[in-house]
């Protein structure tokens, strides 16, 4: 017997796949009381949510095999229940919310009828599950609830499509909620208003909380105690604040070195002329005004930095640098040249020198090519760079020069993780020999580790080689780390810019700082303090 | 809506006129109605009468000039051999095959749908291989084989079903079953393969976690996403069935638009062979619409 509320047991459970048997979680051990916060800590492929998915019945058997262990809930071991059994403890005793709302929503049926329907594969009446979904969904804040519950997930918001999970999740006040990565997908606001929403709803039940995350922002802000994991194995488990100031694993001290924001600020170094101008640069959608009006000056070896959340613009904006969009109103020079007014066959030369690393690798990289063709693919167009004789050897160095083997040439992109694809594809915008390079997101699809290391790349690159780039992001640390200036968008204006440090220390205006104070630190005591900020400035 | 239904309307028109223009002169380039419609001894003076009273004395221009402004009259001209308005002569037979296709249809739509969606459920299991063998066969199966194969067995061996014709409920039977078969394979096929990438959907897990009943989340949650897919496939279906199963309605002596085609065809009643394509091209632009409007009801993201 247990007096947790839940106790997993040397839970173990291997896959059985095409590339043979992999072990996602090794004698795995962990539990969580009434009313506490527990975080599961790990990059991609620790097996972080696997036990959830043991929990919740949804491993798929087969490939999946549960090799040994136990669930306790309620005095039994779930693992041993028949399939009805389990499936009437989902849902009612313990619940789940998932990364990503919109795909998980069923996007042809109305919120409130998925909303209500928790409440009526449980046995509920209908009219009374109606009833109580509005009352969640005004719970859980959604704006006009009356209304809300017969329009479907795509007519929401991201944050408003997982405030909608939670209200479905909660329908039937669960005992234990379980969130995979219930943020990742969110803007930094959206993410701390979601997460301050689960804290306040778990005050009010008393369930307990089991929270996966990659984030150790994410930790401080919410966990009591956190389980930290990798490679299927838990490493290290302890109340939160003990596990980041003294970390007894070396796995959890790379991961907490790796976490970014605690390097030297910049204070801006442009020199020379200007490599790229842009002002008042505007663009219109129909009636919507993507762009009100943005001004951008980048000087060579310099990184300008774009952070705003969803919608802001920042996208658009370099997409009309390149002229894939092209912009209402406003000037460009590149190069003293104006950039709005070339034609077609100008513009060749100049999309030779602004190049763009998009975030995510697996779908920019064609998977029919070796790496060899994906790198030399754009020497077949602009034929001046390398001559085809030295196609091989240059691969070879950009390969060296981006912290992969010159072997890898002749493999194809899906024989390589996230962070290796990224690095094909900054090696991919290296071998035009740009002056400049747009990172749209390059990073944020990566895991904390391999995000430091493909910064210090980039890095790197801007010093040996004196490449500009523009750096997007949603993520404010990243880019602290990383940038001389920052520009923070808006709706499609620029709310602010100045020095990395400027922006940082001394935020102007009411945005920014609300940006600022809504990022969340790896440090449990900084973000307590963070947090009380935060609750100030939205008050104000 | 409507605006997607003025745009079908006009692009089908156009097509349709094509069609007109090919089908009038190319069944014109299969000779003159005369020599199969007069006895061999008729005589000159006769033909020449026939031809007079049929029109296919002028030249060919005007010949079709009076038959398109006879057609904005809504009049599609006499039925040489059945001495009737031929469109009266093609209604009639498009009511037979209208019926055989929606019998057929809902049939093919109802077992395809509930058996693609249970073989999914369990990809590679027993009732998965069994399913995916039979509509395999059923999609490569020649139905001319099949209906004669039919006919043998169940007509002249055990003598349970009538050969050919109509009059009785046992009379629509085998064309029926015989024209059942390929849809059903094929949009099995269908069903199945969108259900399995469906039941892979994350919306799924979601179920799965909320406690939701396997045949809930197969019927209700899952069936309607991987419906888009299907309707598209059983609409060619239901198109290829509509313009007559020429093979079938022939084997079976059945009175459709099919048989009636090739029968016209045949005898060069070219009126008929006319009506016969805008009664069938009007009923495949319903039925297309039909389709749209099943997008939008089964998937709120769809607008026009």
């Amino acid at each position: 017997m247990t007096d947790h509320l839940l106790e997993v047991r040397n839970l173990s459970v291997r896959f059985h796949t095409a590339a043979g048997i992999v072990d996602a979680v090794r004698n795995v051990s962990w539990h969580l009381d009434r009313g506490e916060t527990l975080a599961i800590l790990g990059e991609s492929g620790s097996g972080k949510s696997v036990s959830a998915s043991a929990i919740m019945n949804l491993i798929d058997i087969p490939p999946g095999e549960i090799t040994s262990g136990e669930i306790l809930f309620d005095g039994n071991d779930l693992l041993q229940q028949t399939a009805e059994e389990r499936r009437q403890v989902n849902g009612k005793r313990i619940a789940m919310i998932f990364q990503d709302p919109l795909s998980h929503l069923n996007p042809v049926y109305p919120v409130g009828w998925q909303i209500a329907e928790t409440m009526r594969v449980h046995g509920k009446d209908p009219a009374e599950a109606n009833a109580r979904a509005l009352d969640l969904v005004r719970r859980v804040g959604l704006p006009n609830p009356q209304q809300a519950l017969e329009k479907y997930p795509h007519q929401f918001s991201g944050g408003q499509r997982q405030r909608i999970m939670i209200a479905m999740a909660l329908a039937l006040k669960p005992d234990i909620l379980i969130a995979d990565e219930p943020t990742t997908a969110l803007d930094v606001t959206v993410q701390a208003e979601v997460l301050a929403l689960l804290e306040e709803l778990q005050a009010e039940t008393g369930m307990g909380l089991l929270l996966i995350t990659h984030d150790l922002g994410v930790v401080a802000e919410t966990a009591d105690r956190v389980v930290v994991m990798n490679r299927g194995e838990i490493v290290e488990t302890g109340p939160a604040s003990e596990v980041y100031h003294n970390p007894r694993d070396p796995y959890t001290r790379r991961l907490i070195a790796a976490a970014p924001g605690k390097g030297e600020m910049r204070d801006g170094n442009s020199q020379g002329k200007p490599l790229l101008e842009m002002k008042g640069v505007e663009k219109a959608f129909g009636s919507f005004q993507a762009l009100k009006g943005v001004d951008l000056t980048v000087f060579p070896g310099e990184t300008v930095a774009i952070v705003g959340e969803s919608g802001s613009g920042k996208s658009t904006l370099v997409k009309t640098l390149v002229r894939l969009i092209e912009p209402t109103a406003g000037q460009a020079t590149w190069n003293g040249r104006d950039l709005f007014a070339m034609s077609l066959k100008e513009m060749r030369p100049v999309r030779r020198d602004i190049q763009m690393v998009f975030q995510d690798p697996t779908q920019s990289l064609n998977p029919r090519m070796t790496i060899f063709e994906v790198i030399s693919e754009a020497w077949r167009i602009h034929k001046d760079v390398v001559p085809r004789a030295q196609w091989r050897t240059r691969v070879a160095e950009l390969l060296t020069q981006v912290g992969l083997l010159p072997d890898h040439a002749r493999r194809y992109p899906h024989q390589f993780s996230g962070g290796q694809r990224q690095r094909i594809a900054i090696a991919r915008a290296l071998a035009l020999e740009p002056k400049l390079i747009v990172c749209d997101e390059a990073v944020s699809a990566l895991d904390v580790s391999i995000q430091a290391q493909v910064i210090a790349l980039l890095d790197r690159l801007r010093r040996d080689l004196g490449i500009a780039f523009i750096f997007i992001a949603h993520d404010l640390p990243v880019v602290r780390d990383f940038a001389d200036h920052v520009l923070v968008m808006q709706s499609g204006a620029v709310v602010e810019k100045g020095t990395t440090r400027e922006i940082f220390e001394n935020p102007k205006s009411l945005y920014t700082k609300t940006l600022l104070a809504s990022g969340l630190d790896p440090d449990p005591e900084v973000q307590a303090k963070r947090r009380a900020e935060r609750k100030e400035l939205v008050d104000a | 809506m409507s605006r997607l239904f003025r745009q079908r309307a006009v692009t089908s028109l156009f097509s349709l006129l094509g069609l007109i223009v090919l089908v009038f002169f190319l069944s014109r380039l299969t000779g003159d109605p005369t020599s199969l419609f007069l006895p061999i001894d008729a005589t000159d003076a006769m033909r020449e009468n026939f031809r007079e009273l049929h029109g296919l004395n002028d030249p060919l221009l005007l010949q079709f000039w009076h038959y398109i402004v006879d057609l904005t009259h809504l009049d599609f001209g006499e039925s040489i051999r059945k001495a009737r308005p031929a469109i009266d002569v093609v209604i009639e037979a498009f009511g037979w095959t209208f019926q055989l296709a929606i019998m057929t249809m809902a049939l093919v739509a109802f077992c395809a749908i509930v058996l693609g969606s249970i073989a999914a459920f369990r990809v590679g299991g027993k009732f998965d291989r069994l399913v995916s063998l039979v509509s395999l066969i059923g999609a490569s199966a020649p139905d001319f084989w099949i209906a004669i194969v039919a006919i043998v067995i169940f007509s002249i061996n055990i003598g349970w079903l009538p050969t050919s014709g109509t009059g009785s409920i046992a009379h629509w039977i085998l064309p029926i079953a015989v024209l059942f078969i390929r849809p059903f394979g094929l949009i099995l096929q269908v069903v199945r393969g969108s259900m399995i990438s469906a039941l892979g959907s994350a919306y799924v897990k979601t179920a799965k976690a909320k406690g939701v009943k396997n045949t809930p989340i197969i019927f209700v949650h899952t069936l309607r996403n991987a419906m888009l897919p299907v309707i598209t496939v059983m609409g060619d279906q239901a198109a290829a069935l509509l313009n007559g199963a020429v093979v079938v309605e022939t084997i079976f002596g059945f009175p459709g638009v099919g048989k009636l085609m090739i029968d016209s065809i045949l005898q060069r009643d070219f009126n008929v062979i006319l009506a016969a394509i805008m009664v069938t091209a009007l009923a495949i632009f319903i039925m297309n619409l039909l389709i749209d409007v099943a997008y939008l009801f089964l998937d709120p993201r769809i607008r026009y």
